[in-house]
């Protein structure tokens, strides 16, 4: 309303002031524009060449084809990289959000002996890098004669993942309104039922998040992966072992349909999350 | 009433699975670190002679390894920071209805797979790709520059890749602000610039130093970008802990190298959380 009043009063300014005013107020706008292209240059690069008709190395372009979209197991092992990947993934998803959620509710809720040590314990992990740890790993599992393989690698996601459903599910607890769970008490609800169907529920959205969070962490792990794998191969080993003489353009489809299908996961969870606001 | 046991319970999985799987690696490493190769045994044979020259072996065969590493993390955080902070202040204060779609829009490019989009960045900036070409026709760089295969190729992925683990604790403090304090400021005479240097960042540092940390932590320890988009002149201490862990298989020096960057990367985070003044990490 208030522009419009004074651009009234002001009635002739030159279109070049008018526009690098507007470049002025829209400044941090435009810059945020900058700075989306440069995250998802290389995103639209992988996308543009997964329809690359490479044959072999998926290097320079040759021509348009959705051939490696029909046949995305075309290239040999991609597919069986994908299926180590996805199982693994599923798998430090599952233990990494039961046991972090667990612990999220013992240091969130409960002011208890130990809890600082608790908290160091969560930290350490989020601070050791990757190669350390992954290093560490396999150390511990050569001295027991654990080959390493499948389910070293899950136990070495569960380590890192840990700490991060930690972190994201404590956040949502700290934010909840205690008035919620007096109300549910008040209501004659006891312990256990409002636990159930009054704290669970809030907290889900932030459980849901961190699972989220530990399958795409894990996914997309390397290092940890490629210190106690062995002999098996998970699709970012099997990217960074074809890097060298270009990978299939294959690849370039399963990481664009990953993408997409992310996207498509966090895009309804917000949609469903707003519809709920709005129903309560 | 609440049992007094409960919480306990409820960490006793999870921290049994840390001490195992965390803990005690961690005091495996350490004890490796001061092996020797058995006399005559066959290669990864290795006896505890608590040797903790190795350390000192390690760390001065391998001295340039570390400091660049810890020179590339350095301006990868930097540049992450100064690339991070405008798009974090922009979601928060500027996102307004697309808020949330831009968040998405920040974490988005994790999905596709990081390796990925490294290997892509090799192939945009390498001797087939658009940049270099164009770059020589224009005359910016001469025929014999290149890109991949630099400092600067390393640097430039490492920046990407941990960009969101910068912006996004940068915009959960940012978004925390109470806009009325950044009127208050204003109404107070302080023009834009001096609203953003005396309140919008000391605001915001829980989020620079959260930032900052995940970003430096990651890249210190990183050998991925230097493998893809370096050379051997670009290796970095991750480089030479992969090698000699899982090539030459030369565990003790492996261990030495990688306890010393845990140490160091602890002592240089406490000292760094001390000077910002902030407690609040976790």
């Amino acid at each position: 309303m208030s522009h419009k009043v004074k651009d009234a009063t002001i009635p002739h300014i030159p279109t070049g002031a008018r526009i690098s005013r507007w470049i002025g107020r829209n400044l941090i706008r435009i810059y945020a524009v900058f700075a989306f292209t440069y995250l998802f240059i290389p995103v639209a690069y992988t996308f543009a060449f997964s329809f690359n008709d490479s044959g072999k190395s998926n290097l320079i372009w040759k021509g348009f084809t959705f051939g490696n979209w029909q046949n995305p197991c075309g290239a040999p092992e991609v597919c069986t990289a994908l299926v180590n990947s996805i199982k693994i993934g599923f798998l430090a998803t599952f233990f990494s959000t039961i046991l972090g959620t667990m612990i999220a509710f013992a240091i969130g809720r409960y002011s208890f002996k130990g809890r600082s040590t608790s908290n160091l314990m969560i930290f350490l992990p989020m601070a050791t890098p990757e190669i350390v740890l992954g290093a560490s790993l396999l150390s511990l599992f050569l001295v027991f004669k654990i080959n390493p393989g499948f389910w070293p690698t899950v136990i070495a996601h569960v380590v890192f993942c840990v700490s991060f459903v930690v972190v994201t599910v404590k956040a949502r607890i700290a934010s909840l309104d205690p008035r919620l769970e007096q109300a549910a008490m008040d209501l004659y609800a006891n312990e256990r039922e409002t636990f159930r169907r009054v704290t669970l529920p809030l907290v889900a959205p932030g459980i849901a998040a961190a699972a989220l969070l530990a399958f795409s962490l894990s996914f997309d792990d390397y290092i940890i992966t490629n210190f106690n794998s062995g002999t098996l191969k998970t699709f970012p080993e099997f990217v960074y072992a074809s890097a060298a003489r270009g990978i299939p353009a294959q690849a370039n489809v399963i990481g664009s349909a990953m993408f997409f299908l992310a996207l498509a996961i966090v895009i309804t969870g917000q949609i469903v999350g707003r519809k709920r606001k709005v129903s309560a | 009433m609440r049992k007094i046991s409960t919480p306990y319970l409820l960490l006793l999985p999870g921290v049994a699975f840390l001490f195992t799987f965390f803990i005690l690696p961690i005091i495996n490493l350490a004890q490796t670190s001061t092996q020797t190769p058995v006399g005559g045994g066959d290669t990864g044979q290795f006896e505890q002679t608590l040797r903790f020259s190795n350390y000192l072996d390690a760390f001065l065969e391998n001295r340039e390894q570390f400091g660049r590493s810890f020179v590339y993390a350095t301006i990868a955080t930097l540049l992450a920071l100064a690339i991070a902070y405008p798009l974090a202040y922009a979601i928060a204060l500027k996102g307004g209805k697309l808020k949330n779609f831009m968040l998405i829009l920040v974490i988005a490019p994790f999905f596709t797979s990081f390796l990925l989009r490294t290997v892509a960045w090799k192939q945009i900036l390498g001797e087939e790709g658009f940049v270099v070409p164009t770059l020589r026709t224009v005359g910016i760089i001469s025929d014999s520059t290149t890109l991949t295969s630099t400092s600067f190729a390393v640097v430039m992925g490492m920046t990407y890749n941990f960009l969101p683990f910068m912006t996004l604790p940068l915009y959960a403090s940012i978004d925390r602000i109470d806009p009325r304090t950044l009127e208050a400021s204003g109404d107070l005479y302080a023009n834009g610039f001096t609203t953003f240097r005396r309140v919008t960042l000391p605001l915001s540092m829980p989020g620079v130093v959260a930032g900052t940390l995940l970003t430096f932590i990651p890249a210190a320890g990183d050998y991925v970008n230097a493998a893809i988009l370096g050379s051997p002149n670009t290796k970095m201490i991750g480089n030479v802990i992969e090698s000699r862990y899982l090539k030459i298989v030369d565990y003790p020096t492996a261990a030495a190298l990688s306890f010393t960057l845990m140490i160091v990367i602890l002592i240089l985070v406490t000292v760094y959380v001390r000077k910002a003044g902030t407690e609040e990490l976790v």
